[in-house]
C-alpha cells in the first residue's frame, strides 16, 4: 500500500508539473508579447498614420480601423444568416437522416482550414465575382469561414433550452412561432450573441485568408468605401516580421501583436461578463 | 357571438396562419442560403482542383517527391514533400501536446482544489484566442535564435520549432475538451472505485481514463485537425524549403504555407493555379475526415452510455 500511494503522489506530481508548463507556455506568450511590445504603444503610435519610409515617424491607426472595419463586415455577414440557420436546423427542420446529415457537415467545415476558405474567396470574390481586393471580399471570405461556427455555437444555445419549455408553450395553444420568439429566443439569445462574438474575434485574428483577399501592407488612407483595400493588423505585423527591414520592425511588430491580442482580449473579457450577468439571471 | 365577431375571428386566425408560414418559409430560406454557401465553397474547390489532373496523373501529384512547377521546361508537380512536411510539423507538436494536455485536464479535473481549476481553466481558454500570427511572431523573434543556439544551427527556422509553436497552440484545445469529458463522467463512477478500496490514482487510471478514452481521443482529433491547417505560424517558423526533409531539424514547407507563399504570385486558370487548389482539395479532405472521426467518436460517447 505504501508503494501504492508513492507511486500516486509521483504521478500527481509529474500532473501538476505538467499542467504548471502549460500554463507557463501560454503565459509565456503574452507576457513576452507584452514586455517587448509595450514600449512602443504610446498615443502617437495608436492614433497615426503609417510611414512608410521611417516606420517610427508613423503609427498603426489605419491597421486598427481595418481590422475593426473588417470584423464589422464580417458581423454584419455571418450572424444573422448563422443564427437563422441555426434557429432552422433546430427548430424547423425535421429530425431526420438529412437533418442530421447536414448538422454534421456543418461541424466539420468548422475545423477546415481558413487557407482553404481563402483560395476560395480569392478565386470566388476577388477573380470570378470581380470584387477585386477589397475590404468587402475579404469579409465575405471570413463570413463565409465563421458561419459553420455561429451556427454550430448557436446551435448548441437553443438546445440548451429545456424541451419543456417548448412543450408547455405548445399545450397553451400557441403557434410555433409565439414558443420559438417567447420561450426559445429569449433563453438562447444570449449563448448565440456570445458564441457569435467569439467567432468575430477568431476571424480577426486570421491573417492567412485575408492574405489573398485583399489586405495590404502600406496604405496612405483610411478605407472609405467597402471596395476600397485595407490595411489590418494581423497582416501587418506578418509583414513587419517578415519582409521588412528596418531595425525598428522587431519591437513595431511586437506592438503591433499586442494591439491585436488587446482588442481580441476585450471582446472575449465582454464575453465572459456577458455571460456571468446573463447566467445570473436565467435559473431553471 | 354574433356574425362580425365571428367573422373577425376568421380573419385573424388566417392571419396568424399566413404569418406563421411566412416565418418558417423565412427561416427554412436563410437555412438553404447558408447551406448552398457551404456546398458552393466545396464544389468551386473542387471542380477548379480536379482540372490539375486532366493534365498530371494523381500518383505523379500525390507520390511525385518533388514540387517545381516554376523550372523551365519540365517542372515537377509531385506534393509528397510537402504532405511530409504538414505531417511531421503535426506528429512533433502532438509529441508535446498530447502528454501535456491530458496530463493537465486529469490534474484540472480530478486533483486541483476547485478555487485553481476556476482560474486555470478559462485563463487556458482565453489564451486559445491568441491568433496563429502572434505566436509565430514568436517563434521567429525568440524561439527559432534559442533552438539555434542550442542545437548549433545556422538557423532556427524548421520543422522542430513548428512543432512547438504548433503544439502549444493545440494545447488548449486538447485540454479544455479532455477536461469536459472526464468532468462529465458521473460521480458514481469514482464512489464505486473509491468504495472498493482504489487510491485516487488507480481510480482515475482504471475507472476514470478508460470511461474518457474515446472523449479524449476525440479532443486529441480535432487538435490534428488544426496543427493540419495551420498556415500562418508555420508560415512564419518551418523555414519554406521545398527539399524533402530528412531530421526534425530540416527546414519543411508543408501544404498550407505552399499554399500561402504561392497562390498571389501564379496566373489565373494556369496549371499551378489549379494544382494549388488540388492542394487545397487535398487539405479540405484529411481535415475533415480528421474532424469527421472525432465527431463520431463525440456522437457514440453521447448516445452510447446512458448514464
Amino acid at each position: 500500500m505504501v508503494n501504492e500511494h508513492v507511486r500516486q503522489n509521483i504521478y500527481f506530481i509529474s500532473f501538476r508539473i505538467a499542467t504548471f508548463l502549460s500554463v507557463v507556455f501560454l503565459l509565456f506568450i503574452l507576457l513576452y508579447t507584452l514586455k517587448e511590445g509595450i514600449g512602443v504603444i504610446d498615443i502617437k503610435f495608436l492614433t497615426s498614420m503609417w510611414f512608410h519610409r521611417n516606420i517610427t515617424r508613423g503609427g498603426i491607426f489605419p491597421a486598427i480601423i481595418g481590422t475593426i472595419f473588417l470584423a464589422i463586415g464580417v458581423s454584419i455577414i455571418s450572424i444573422p444568416i448563422g443564427i437563422c440557420t441555426a434557429i432552422y436546423l433546430n427548430e424547423y427542420a425535421k429530425e431526420n437522416l438529412l437533418t442530421r446529415t447536414i448538422k454534421l457537415a456543418i461541424r466539420n467545415l468548422a475545423g477546415v482550414p481558413s487557407i482553404v476558405y481563402g483560395i476560395f474567396g480569392l478565386s470566388f470574390f476577388v477573380l470570378f465575382l470581380k470584387l477585386g481586393g477589397s475590404l468587402i471580399s475579404a469579409s465575405l471570405t471570413l463570413g463565409c469561414m465563421t458561419l459553420p461556427w455561429i451556427i454550430t455555437t448557436s446551435e448548441e444555445a437553443l438546445k440548451s433550452v429545456p424541451l419543456s419549455f417548448r412543450e408547455g408553450s405548445y399545450a397553451l395553444g400557441a403557434t410555433k412561432w409565439q414558443t420559438v420568439r417567447k420561450n426559445v429566443l429569449p433563453y438562447s439569445f444570449s449563448g448565440m450573441l456570445t458564441g457569435s462574438i467569439l467567432g468575430i474575434s477568431r476571424a480577426m485574428g486570421e491573417t492567412a485568408p485575408i492574405i489573398m483577399v485583399g489586405a495590404t501592407f502600406f496604405m496612405g488612407y483610411l478605407p472609405t468605401s467597402p471596395f476600397d483595400k485595407f490595411m489590418a493588423l494581423p497582416y501587418h505585423l506578418f509583414i513587419l516580421a517578415t519582409q521588412h527591414s528596418s531595425p525598428n520592425a522587431r519591437e513595431y511588430a511586437l506592438g503591433t501583436a499586442l494591439v491585436l491580442v488587446a482588442l481580441i482580449f476585450m471582446l472575449n473579457l465582454g464575453v465572459f461578463v456577458l455571460r456571468y450577468k446573463l447566467r445570473k439571471k436565467k435559473e431553471w | 357571438m354574433n356574425c362580425l365577431t365571428k367573422f373577425r375571428m376568421i380573419i385573424t386566425s388566417n392571419h396568424r396562419n399566413i404569418k406563421e408560414k411566412f416565418i418558417e418559409l423565412f427561416f427554412s430560406a436563410t437555412g438553404i442560403i447558408a447551406l448552398l454557401i457551404l456546398i458552393g465553397i466545396f464544389a468551386f474547390l473542387f471542380i477548379t482542383g480536379i482540372q490539375t489532373f486532366t493534365e498530371i496523373s494523381l500518383t505523379e501529384f500525390l507520390l511525385g517527391n518533388e514540387w517545381n512547377p516554376a523550372a523551365y521546361g519540365e517542372p515537377k508537380w509531385g506534393i509528397l514533400s510537402l504532405v511530409i512536411g504538414t505531417l511531421i510539423v503535426t506528429f512533433g507538436s502532438l509529441v508535446i501536446a498530447i502528454p501535456l494536455g491530458i496530463a493537465s485536464a486529469v490534474y484540472l479535473s480530478e486533483i486541483a482544489r476547485p478555487k485553481i481549476r476556476e482560474i486555470i481553466k478559462p485563463a487556458i481558454e482565453m489564451i486559445a484566442g491568441i491568433p496563429s500570427v502572434v505566436l509565430g511572431l514568436i517563434g521567429i523573434l525568440f524561439l527559432s535564435p534559442l533552438v539555434a543556439l542550442i542545437f548549433g544551427l545556422s538557423s532556427g527556422l524548421n520543422a522542430f520549432t513548428s512543432s512547438i509553436i504548433v503544439g502549444i497552440m493545440v494545447l488548449p484545445t486538447i485540454i479544455s475538451i479532455s477536461e469536459d469529458v472526464l468532468t462529465s463522467l458521473p460521480n458514481e463512477f469514482r464512489e464505486a472505485s473509491l468504495a472498493l478500496g482504489a487510491t485516487k490514482w488507480q481510480m482515475i487510471r482504471m475507472t476514470l481514463l478508460p470511461a474518457a478514452l474515446s472523449g479524449i481521443v476525440a479532443a486529441i482529433m480535432l487538435g490534428i485537425g488544426r496543427a493540419i491547417g495551420e498556415t500562418m505560424a508555420i508560415l512564419m517558423v518551418a523555414g519554406n524549403s521545398i527539399a524533402m526533409p530528412v531530421s526534425f531539424f530540416d527546414p519543411v514547407r508543408p501544404m498550407t504555407a505552399n499554399i500561402a507563399i504561392e497562390i498571389k504570385e501564379v496566373v489565373k486558370g494556369s496549371l499551378h493555379y489549379e494544382a494549388l487548389f488540388a492542394i487545397g482539395l487535398v487539405l479540405f479532405v484529411m481535415t475533415f475526415v480528421v474532424n469527421l472521426i472525432s465527431d463520431v467518436i463525440i456522437e457514440k460517447q453521447v448516445r452510447g452510455y446512458k448514464w
